[in-house]
């Protein structure tokens, strides 16, 4: 067996546990990232002025900024200012969450602005107030139209979640890295990280596409109702 | 030494020069991505069988590939065929290629919603293949390719910062070595971070300044 | 005489420069089924929206049974909205919901009934709209004349007071209006008190308890069917209804 090939096997069960790594970090984040993403889509709808405009500059600033340099401001930065004793899984957690809560905040939006407008006003005129219309009528509606950004959405943080590395997060990449210089590898090492990640891009798309078939509503598709 | 003395004396000459850097990355990064995308985007809706599976795959592979892990090839990978890099070509090369990829999507979705009425047109007035591309569908596709395209060069801008980790030292290396040094990470990230949002808010501007300028009345709308 | 159930005084609303209603005023009394009729653009839709507040008035007062509406209340305002049933042109089931489930949430969200109690009341609304056999179809399945019959049944469970229909078979194709006129008509019969905006001429001259004609933003003109139809006072209701019987066939 070639050297290389016997170096991927080597390393291979000590990648696919980086994998676990990257899946419990993407998981996270995506959750965090909806949890703050969805209530910042509705504020930026349904929002007053104010409201509007707060959400407005935190899409911008966490859209325009390096995810590299977040992770660096919050872990060497924030954290060691601030004598906050983090590990660097949490400040990766933490950072890709925000920055995904900003994207994940315009694919609801965009979903909620696609509804019929007349859903909202039925809402109203069987006596809901605007916030259970919001909540029962708005966001389940909304929430089926976001899944294919979503989906994009969960294999852009994916891929994003490699440059955690930077901080020493154990993942895929930052295995790969270690045994690499180790066996001197390189290039067999980082292909088969690669590989890995094109798996788990595929993977959860899969998934993604499963759930929307599950919550698919019979016969309709928006925009022709 | 006080925190503005210590920015204005120390931090922003090598400031400066990382964000030179930067810029040298990312100019022609983002020209030759846009060439590779409608290159690449034209073959994919074009081509005969067998280039449109190589431009396919290539597109699948860079688009699924995490950057670092393209500019590790490049950069630590390819010395093992023994091809060494320096640490800025292994970054233009590896930001073209991958942007490349994500621009010929946005240039083949732009190509394919041209109404076949357009090319029959063309070819009534008996354009061949080449004079149908020019002069005829590109410049549709160019506009409607132009707010994704626009957005991918605004990906570059931060992507650029990924060059630092393999040892390129732009903007964000030069921070990191200053705040390495200095131990005033958050004061030199914010100033980083302003830059950044400076770069990214400026070329959103201009690119919805090209946008409205290149429009065509009703053109935008008739997409079906 | 019994006051009126819903007193309407001079409700005026505009939209930036343009004025759309100047000045609607309307007394409806229990029982009563009022058409609406009148050019598109006369305000009839804005008006039925601001009945339920749906569009704020600018100025105006409304009484339901002889208690004036604050509407700056939200809890009135919510109150209010669930005795006054809204039926839409274009129906607005919630697209998410099984026809069931669009008559219940009403219900269960802003009446608070247990689920299994508003789930037997959906049953027999659908059944009294001829949808019990539908009743887990989502809306994209249901045809237009059973979705605006969906509809009609999401109302009735609030057990309105008054209903505003906003041209409820205009969206239709011909075949399809007379199962919802039919549903309506035994709305009327048992003694519903509606407001309703349509262009449906001969269904109007049948069963409205009087005609009001708007154009412009005011009402121009009420009265009877067939004095609307066959003896108007003003020239442009005449005009009006010469046409729109062109347009939807003899009466």
């Amino acid at each position: 067996m070639p050297e290389s090939l016997t170096a991927i096997v080597d390393a291979l069960p000590y990648l696919l546990g980086g994998s676990l790594v990257t899946i419990s970090v993407v998981a996270a984040a995506m959750g965090l990232g909806f949890v703050v993403g969805l209530p910042l889509a509705v504020g930026q709808v349904y929002g007053g002025v104010v409201v509007r405009a707060i959400v407005t500059v935190y899409v911008w600033f966490f859209r325009g900024i390096p995810l590299l340099v977040f992770l660096f401001l919050f872990y060497f930065g924030f954290c060691t200012t601030l004598e906050i004793d983090v590990s660097p899984y949490v400040v990766a957690v933490v950072v890709l969450g925000l920055i995904s809560s900003a994207y994940q905040s315009q694919i609801f939006r965009g979903a909620i602005l696609s509804l019929p407008e007349g859903q909202l006003k039925a809402a109203r005129a069987i006596g809901m107030s605007d916030f259970q219309a919001i909540g029962s009528i708005v966001v389940p509606q909304a929430l089926r139209l976001a899944i294919p950004g979503w989906s994009n959405e969960y294999s852009i943080l994916l891929k994003d979640s490699a440059v955690t590395y930077a901080l020493g997060v154990a993942e895929i990449m930052a295995r790969a890295h270690f045994v690499a210089t180790r066996t001197y590898q390189h290039f067999p090492l980082y292909l088969s990280a690669g590989a890995i990640f094109l798996v788990l891009t595929w993977l959860g798309t899969k998934a993604l596409r499963l759930l929307e078939d599950r919550v698919r509503i019979p016969g309709y598709s928006p925009h022709l109702s | 030494m006080d925190t503005w003395l210590y920015l204005r004396l120390e931090a922003f000459p090598a400031l400066l020069r990382g964000f030179l850097v930067s810029i040298q990355l990312i100019v022609p990064s983002a020209v030759s991505g846009l060439v590779i995308g409608i290159l690449v985007g034209v073959l994919r809706v074009y081509g005969k069988s067998v280039i449109k599976a190589l431009a396919d795959s290539y597109v699948v592979l860079f688009r699924g590939i995490p950057l670092v892990i393209q500019l590790f090839i490049w950069y630590f990978g390819l010395p093992y065929f023994k091809i060494y890099l320096s640490p800025f070509t292994a970054s233009v090369l590896g930001f073209s290629l991958c942007s490349g990829a994500y621009h010929s999507e946005y240039i083949r979705g732009a190509l394919l919603s041209i109404k076949r009425g357009q090319t029959l047109a063309a070819e009534s007035l008996g354009f061949n293949t080449v004079q149908m591309i020019t002069s005829v569908i590109l410049p549709q596709a160019i506009r409607r390719a132009l707010p994704g395209c626009g957005n991918e060069i605004i990906y570059l801008i931060k992507y650029s910062s990924l060059a630092y980790m393999i040892t390129c030292i732009e903007l964000t290396g030069e921070g990191k070595i200053l705040a390495s040094l200095s131990f005033r990470f958050t004061e030199i990230f914010l100033v980083i971070g302003v830059c950044y949002l400076v770069m990214t808010s400026l070329a959103s501007f201009i690119l919805a300044r090209l946008e409205g300028f290149l429009s065509i009345p009703g053109f935008e709308q008739q997409r079906t | 005489m019994t006051a009126p159930i819903l007193q309407i005084k001079d409700i005026t609303k505009s939209y930036g420069k343009k004025e759309v209603l100047k000045g609607v005023s309307l007394d409806v009394n229990r029982g009563d089924l009022k058409i609406l009729i009148g050019p598109s653009g006369a305000g009839k839709s804005t008006f039925l929206q601001c009945i339920n507040f749906l569009v704020r008035p600018d100025k105006g007062q409304i009484w339901l049974n002889g208690k004036e509406v604050r509407c700056e209340h939200r809890r009135n305002l919510y109150a209010y909205r669930q005795k006054i049933g809204m039926i839409f042109q274009d129906f607005n089931l919630f697209d998410h919901l099984t026809a069931l489930e669009n008559v219940r949430i009403g219900m269960v969200k802003v009446k608070g009934i247990p689920k299994e109690e508003a789930g037997q009341r959906a049953e027999l609304e659908l059944e009294r709209v001829g949808l019990k056999d539908h009743m887990h179809k989502y809306p994209a399945q249901l045809s237009g004349g059973q979705k605006q019959r969906v509809s009609i049944a999401r109302a009735l469970a609030m057990d309105p007071e008054v209903m505003l229909l906003d041209e409820p078979t205009s969206a239709l194709d011909p075949e399809l209006i007379g199962e919802v006129h039919a549903v309506i008509r035994d709305l009327g019969s048992n003694g519903m008190t509606m407001i309703m905006a349509t262009h449906q001429i001969a269904f109007a001259s049948l069963l409205a308890s009087e005609i009001v004609f708007m154009e412009d933003g005011k009402i121009v003109e009420t009265g009877t069917p067939d004095k609307i139809f066959n003896d108007a006072e003003h020239s442009r209701t005449r005009e009006f209804c010469s046409k729109i019987t062109d347009l939807y066939g003899e009466r």
